[in-house]
């Protein structure tokens, strides 16, 4: 793993191949042929989509760029990850621990997608209602979480009604 | 009635027969249902659920609704099983309702349940291959509680449209004015909130209003200039150990007790409705007053339940009207 905690690293995924004529240092460090790039992490969200997307335990490349200046967002992270695409599952996951990142898909040297991961409408079995209560915290049964409002980000759950905030919630 | 072909479509269509909640119901079901239990309340007895299994789970007792939910399904010439109070089941065993819901579901053909946790029904009407109907889960919903005071509402004023409707007492942890207020939402109501503030109608209620076009007012006093203008009075239990300041319950409790001269200004079509169990909370002088009407209102429960078991097994209103087996 590759880390860069500075702006020397290139911000935004060039697919370039690496080691081609007059690529700078930097770009031969940042430059992804084949994988994922995950953009725009705000900085105190790194750690957590590193937990969850379970980069530790990755066999291959993985950048990670950490205090970034970003020109939408004052400081931001982004995270390369070479041979690796992930289900929608993981990016539904990934929309609950940090809301609108960009999701960058690159194949031999093709950006083939480039889009934010918005919050899903419906949460199923991701996150844990908050209200002990509730039948989904005393039975072994999948959460269900509507998500009442994106921009806000309030979820609703599907069994006991309580609302929830999205920078509270824990995953499951 | 329906009968399904195959297994699938079968537990489909009970599934979406459960009777969870109310507020998901549109106004033509709510009439519907009504209807319904008019039906009922001409003629309660009748032979119409023979040879059905109903089951009644109460993993929380309430005495009042399963009587009322057993009266219902006795009254229709169904068989009644189920328990009454928790501790003999094998929940205490740690079996999980899942289980319970799947081995009661191979002997009933509908099940009434009450639980301690909120959601509890909603989950077991996903997994059950019966229809499930909600008892009472926990501080979420009670919506045969609902159903009978619509019922009850509709049979004293004639209609649900365009009500005045008072509610008093606690009005932050009372679910039956939060599902009655929910269900009102397509009859243009105006409410009215009396409560101490510490009981006060939630924001989140409120903002329901508004965002539903509900017109409610808050009222500080409790008096016969306040009452004058309601066509229901609905009270709700003032409970001590709602309060965290108990001098502040001392000192609200008697204010929103209903006492018998405050009625010296109220309309001749006004009712006063109760959930019951009541404890002090309408004087008992006012039970033989005409506007007096809870005692009424819980037995309108039979009816509405009547209606809840026959619509969640698939029988129709048109059935019910053709019914050869009144007795
Ligand atoms: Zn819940």
């Amino acid at each position: 793993m590759d880390m860069t905690t500075n702006s020397q690293l290139h911000t935004t995924p060039l697919p370039t191949r690496e080691g081609q004529g007059g690529g700078s240092r930097s770009l031969i460090v940042s430059a992804l042929d084949h994988g994922t790039v995950i953009d725009h992490i705000p900085c105190d969200r790194l750690f957590e989509v590193i937990n969850l997307l379970h980069l530790d335990q990755m066999t291959s490349k993985v950048t990670i760029g950490f205090n970034l200046k970003s020109h939408k967002m004052g400081t931001k992270s982004i995270i390369k990850i070479a041979d690796r695409f992930f289900t929608d599952e993981e990016l539904n996951q990934l929309s609950v621990v940090a809301p609108n990142v960009t999701l960058v898909i690159i194949r031999d040297y093709e950006v083939v997608e480039k889009r934010p991961v918005v919050l899903p409408d419906e949460l199923h079995g991701i996150v844990h209602c908050d209200n002990p209560k509730c039948i989904t915290n005393n039975e072994p049964m999948a959460t269900h979480f509507h998500v009442v409002d994106k921009q806000q980000g309030i979820i609703r759950c599907h069994y006991c009604n309580h609302e929830q905030d999205i920078k509270n919630v824990k995953l499951v | 009635m329906q009968i399904f072909n195959t297994e699938g479509s079968c537990a489909r269509a009970f599934m979406n027969r459960s009777f969870v909640t109310i507020a998901d119901h549109s106004r033509e079901k709510i009439e519907y249902l009504i209807r319904m239990a008019q039906e009922f309340e001409r003629h309660p007895n009748r032979l119409l659920l023979q040879g059905r299994v109903v089951a009644t789970l109460f993993f929380e007792p309430s005495t009042r609704t399963r009587l009322s939910f057993e009266t219902a399904a006795n009254r229709l010439g169904a068989r009644v099983i189920g328990f009454a109070d928790p501790k003999v089941t094998s929940g205490t065993k740690g079996e999980t309702l899942k289980d319970t819901i799947m081995m009661v579901s191979n002997y009933a053909d509908v099940i009434v349940m009450r639980h301690y946790l909120e959601g509890a029904a909603r989950y077991a009407s996903e997994i059950a291959p019966v229809p499930i109907i909600n008892a009472g889960d926990g501080a979420n919903q009670h919506p045969s509680q609902t159903m009978l005071d619509l019922y009850t509402i509709n049979q004293t004023q004639g209609t649900l449209d365009n009500l005045n409707i008072y509610l008093v007492g606690d009005l932050k942890y009372g679910r039956t004015v939060h599902s009655l207020l929910m269900a009102m939402r397509h009859f243009n109501p105006t409410f009215h909130f009396i409560a101490p503030d510490e009981l006060a109608m939630p924001e989140p209620y409120k903002q329901y209003c508004s965002e539903h076009g509900i017109r409610y007012v808050e009222h500080q006093d409790f008096d016969a200039d306040v009452i004058a203008g309601a066509d229901i009075l609905y009270m709700t239990r003032v409970q001590r150990e709602r309060f965290t300041d108990l001098m502040e319950y001392e000192r609200v409790k008697d204010r929103y007790l209903l006492k018998l001269d405050m009625l010296s200004k109220a309309r001749d079509n006004m009712r006063i409705l109760h959930p019951l169990p009541r404890v002090n909370e309408i004087e008992y002088a006012i039970d033989d007053d005409p506007h007096a009407y809870y005692f009424q209102q819980a037995r309108n429960g039979l009816y509405a339940r009547q209606a809840i078991i026959c619509d969640s097994l698939g029988i129709t209103l048109e059935d019910i009207m053709e019914d050869r087996t009144i007795i």
